[in-house]
């Protein structure tokens, strides 16, 4: 099968990739690009595992194909963290213990971070629904919710 | 050594919270779990599967894959070597090389919708699944059976010609689908019964339901040419994947090394081989290192589940809630294979009451699903809800506060189990007892709601576990368990060696060794890790505070008993002149040169866990013309004995009582009439997501185990045995009907409002 040479900006950087057409973002990102933080845990869309920043909006990457990243920024987990600095919502997840196995955490994570940017001040209701496209088979997500509300009240009172 | 070493008070790391030592890199995404791994030269595997949930294998052709450009192996059952089938005496829990070999790849018979039958290793993933395609397997198909009541009755359809049912004299001429029966008994039942002023009696079923780990069972096997094997595999017990694959193949232990990756989920699903003895396989035949990554639909066809049940309980009482009788029987269905754990049921049943005629009864039984693995509490939280749910019953016809009946009931110190398991100190009344005053018990409810509560128990494991600490000559510490961290574990290890030593955990660095570096460690399960393995690390800290202890007195030529260890620091006697204590980072410094490098190991058989107690509340309001049930509050109350790390024994509840909610409310598998698997993907089998399910009010009650040298207990497995009865108890409430089945789906729910109100009317 012929492959695509496909320029795009992963973490701010530009990348060429070359890629089959029929290979996903999550293929292109965990086995081109070596970018193993987006985790595969079905493959259909369904457990939001995979779930990274495209062009600003949140996208399961294993329902995007490689092909079609051309020139769109891609944010991924491992380009949370600025210069050393833990995002308030990473340092939040951490002190509200909000991960046991830390499968499903960068996904969630990424979503949790465009959630907030469109609602900064969100009820505990919004937060479950913003996250209702995650699944987390360990912490029943009380944790997860409370770090997210945090993390927001955080971001709310320093600008961030 | 078990005395509980210092007043809880006291301590400065246990029971504190604290960021566990492995939180960055997995909110970096930098830690590295099963399919994050790359070995240069790798193969890609995948496995032909049988489309038939129970067919005999007439032949299979490869040699259409094999001669396929790209193909570098491709094995069958042929290529691993059979076992015989085991004999009695049968341990409590089977595990049968005869059936595990036979699971990692079908022999004479495929068993279930997704049995693997062949498998493929190739240069890329696409060229195998192609391969895959060329395999020939003629099957001669035969009738399945899934139900584990109808299964064990004469005439339904065999799956093992060679197994006759155990324990009946004479042996069966017959073989049978139904392998053993466990029971317990006390008392005299029909007289228990013939005392009682108020009986219940009712049928129940619950459904098999998946661990749902998110992370897909992976691994890479490299071979080399000298017979030794490389495995990195996620797994809950890197020592046990060793152990199976050295059997299944027949191999020698030592040659077998296997590193566990960061695990991202198990719940049980990961304690057993699926893909491990195929990846070594294909890469002894390739001569090349084999990745194999199983795909969600193969996850939910070929592997787990947990057992589904079919039972009937029955419990009388006295009129002032003394229980005088109760008898129980249930079906589990083990799946294509024996050994589903039958034991737990008759331990579960009516272990929290101090009933004084008893009889419980537990049928293991082969049906075409699954091989059945263990999930979080295995074989108790169905037993659980057959039983909790008659008492729930009892409780509202005798007109009685169901915690009270409870409280009348309740087993204390020094009772006996029925499988005859005699309890320690524990905290059986005190955790009712805090349910009872907890403001969720009286806090009033809304329109359309109902509360449930239900107790749970259950009986921890201890078990192998090996540790070695190493102090560097830098004063840092290194603590080296051989168990996988599968929700917070190296965060307790690291607060019980800081601890014992004095100093900061930040000196500590908790990891996971491989299996060529430590003695052997059983399975990251049951509760055991940081009961057993953390008592292995206080041993082998505590070594380590003998041989400072002993260096400070070569340093200072004073005997070694005079020499105390406090705070992190070796103190010299009083009225020694000017001796001045000495630090843990000034020992490391010159323990090398004053006679070696200090470690301190410990390899241990930890007996003595105790029993813990759950109990749970629920609020859930059903919509009535849906039939949704969404839960409103939910409160935990359990004995933790002591939590070390309570951040991360809360998350246990939590995640343990929202697992319990998808197991009573949403989560079952669809068969078709051929016993093909329909909903094989997150999208139909449908666990909780966050906006299902409430915030889960942890409250931990601390009775120290007396056995532990800081009183854990264990804590992961309690809060789901409870959790699908008393949801189910709630929703019966809410729309004022016995269900006795599980899952309580919004059609069922439906139904019954429209029953009962087309009754009324």
């Amino acid at each position: 099968m012929a492959k695509h040479v496909v320029t795009a900006v992963v973490n701010g950087d530009e990348v060429d990739f070359t890629c089959r057409t029929d290979q996903t973002l999550l293929d292109v990102l965990r086995t081109e690009l070596y970018l193993t933080g987006s985790k595969n845990g079905c493959g259909t869309g369904d457990c939001g595992a995979c779930t990274v920043i495209m062009n600003g909006r949140p996208v399961n990457a294993c329902l995007v194909l490689g092909a079609e990243v051309g020139s769109a920024e891609i944010e991924t987990i491992e380009g949370m963290a600025k210069g050393g600095e833990l995002h308030p919502l990473q340092r939040k997840f951490l002190e509200h213990a909000a991960l046991q196995c830390g499968v499903c955490t960068p996904g969630i994570l990424n979503m949790a971070k465009v959630f907030l940017e469109k609602n900064p001040d969100p009820t505990e209701i919004e937060v479950r629904y913003g996250l209702a496209g995650n699944l987390c088979r360990c912490t029943g997500y009380d944790k997860i919710v409370r770090a997210v509300m945090d993390a927001a009240e955080e971001m709310r009172t320093s600008g961030s | 050594m078990n005395e509980i070493s210092k007043a809880k008070s006291n301590y400065k790391w246990v029971g504190k919270r604290t960021p566990r030592p492995d939180g960055i890199d997995k909110v970096t995404g930098k830690a590295r779990y099963g399919d994050d791994m790359i070995v240069p030269g790798m193969l890609h595997a995948k496995i032909l599967r049988s489309p038939h949930a129970h067919a005999r294998i007439l032949s299979i052709d490869t040699s259409k894959a094999k001669a396929l450009k790209g193909v570098k192996a491709v094995m069958t059952h042929a290529d691993i070597p059979d076992h015989p089938l085991m004999k009695p005496p049968y341990p409590p829990i089977v595990n049968d090389m005869h059936d595990i070999c036979r699971n990692v790849m079908a022999r004479e018979k495929a068993l279930y919708d997704g049995h693997a039958v062949a498998a493929v290793a190739a240069t890329d993933e696409a060229i195998a699944i192609e391969a895959l395609k060329l395999i020939e397997v003629e099957y001669e198909v035969l009738k399945p059976i899934l139900d584990p009541m109808d299964a064990a009755q004469p005439g339904a359809p065999i799956l093992h010609d060679d197994q006759f049912t155990f324990g009946i004299e004479p042996k069966p001429d017959k073989p049978s689908n139904l392998f053993r029966s466990i029971k317990g008994q006390r008392g005299d039942v029909e007289k228990g019964f013939a005392e009682a002023d108020v009986i219940v009696e009712r049928d129940y079923s619950s459904e098999p339901v998946h661990q749902g780990f998110i992370e897909p069972l992976a691994c890479i096997a490299t071979a080399s040419e000298n017979d030794s094997v490389d495995l990195w595999t996620t797994t809950q017990g890197h020592f046990v994947i060793r152990a199976l694959c050295s059997k299944v193949l027949k191999m020698e232990i030592a040659k077998i090394r296997v590193t566990a990756s960061e695990i991202g989920g198990g719940f049980g699903g990961k304690n057993t081989v699926y893909g491990e003895p195929v990846a070594i396989r294909l890469s002894q035949m390739s001569g090349r290192p084999v990745r194999m990554v199983m795909t969600r639909s193969e996850i939910f066809r070929a592997t787990g589940p947990t057992v589904g049940t079919r039972s009937r309980v029955k419990i009388g009482a006295k009129k002032d809630g003394t229980i005088t009788a109760a008898h129980a029987e249930i079906y589990y269905q083990a799946g294509a294979f024996k050994g589903s754990p039958v034991g737990r049921a008759v331990e579960t049943f009516f272990s929290a009451y101090t009933i004084p005629n008893v009889y419980a009864i537990a049928h293991d039984v082969c049906v075409n699903r699954p091989r059945v693995a263990a999930y979080r509490a295995p074989g108790a939280p169905m037993a659980c809800y057959a039983a909790e749910s008659t008492l729930n019953e009892l409780a509202d016809k005798l007109g009685m506060d169901p915690i009270d009946l409870r409280l009348k009931n309740a087993v204390t110190d020094g009772c006996e189990s029925l499988m005859g398991t005699k309890f320690g100190h524990i905290g059986l009344v005190d955790v009712l007892e805090q349910m009872k005053n907890h403001p969720h018990y009286k806090a009033p409810l809304g329109p359309n709601q109902g509360r449930g509560f239900a107790l749970g128990y259950w009986m921890h494991g201890g078990g192998l576990s090996s540790v070695s600490v190493n102090l560097q000559d830098d004063g840092t510490v290194t603590v080296a368990t051989g168990n996988p961290d599968i929700g917070g574990s190296r965060s307790s290890m690291r607060a019980m060696s800081a601890e014992e030593l004095g100093v900061d955990i930040e000196t500590i660095k908790p990891v996971v060794g491989d299996t060529s570096v430590l003695g052997y460690s059983h399975l990251t399960a049951g509760s055991r890790t940081t009961f057993a393995t953390g008592w292995a690390v206080v041993n082998a800290t505590r070594e380590i505070i003998e041989k400072l202890r002993a260096l400070a007195a070569k340093k200072w030529d004073v005997p070694v008993d005079d020499v105390a260890w406090e705070a992190g620091s070796a103190i010299p006697p009083a009225g020694k002149g000017d001796l001045k204590p000495m630090t843990l980072k000034e020992l490391a410094g010159i323990a090398t040169k004053m006679g070696g490098a200090i470690a301190g190991h410990s390899e241990i058989n930890a007996g003595g866990a105790g029993a813990a107690f759950s109990a749970q509340l629920v609020d859930v309001e059903v919509d009535p013309e849906t039939g949704f049930v969404s839960p409103k509050r939910y409160t935990v109350v359990q004995d933790v004995g002591r939590a070390i790390s309570p951040d991360y024994v809360e998350g246990q509840i939590q995640g343990g009582a929202v697992q319990g909610i998808g197991w009573a409310l949403n989560e079952e598998y669809f068969y078709d009439k051929d016993a093909k698997l329909q909903n094989t993907g997150f999208l139909d089998y449908r666990m909780p997501v966050a906006s299902d399910v409430p915030m889960i009010d942890a409250v931990l009650v601390e009775v120290p185990n007396p056995n532990h040298p800081y009183g854990v207990r264990g804590v992961g497995e309690p809060p789901i045995v409870p959790a699908p009865a008393a949801v189910a108890n709630a929703v019966e409430h809410a729309i004022g009907k016995y269900m006795g089945s599980l899952p309580l789906s919004p059609p069922k729910i439906l139904e019954a409002i429209q029953t009962t109100k087309a009754a009324a009317e």
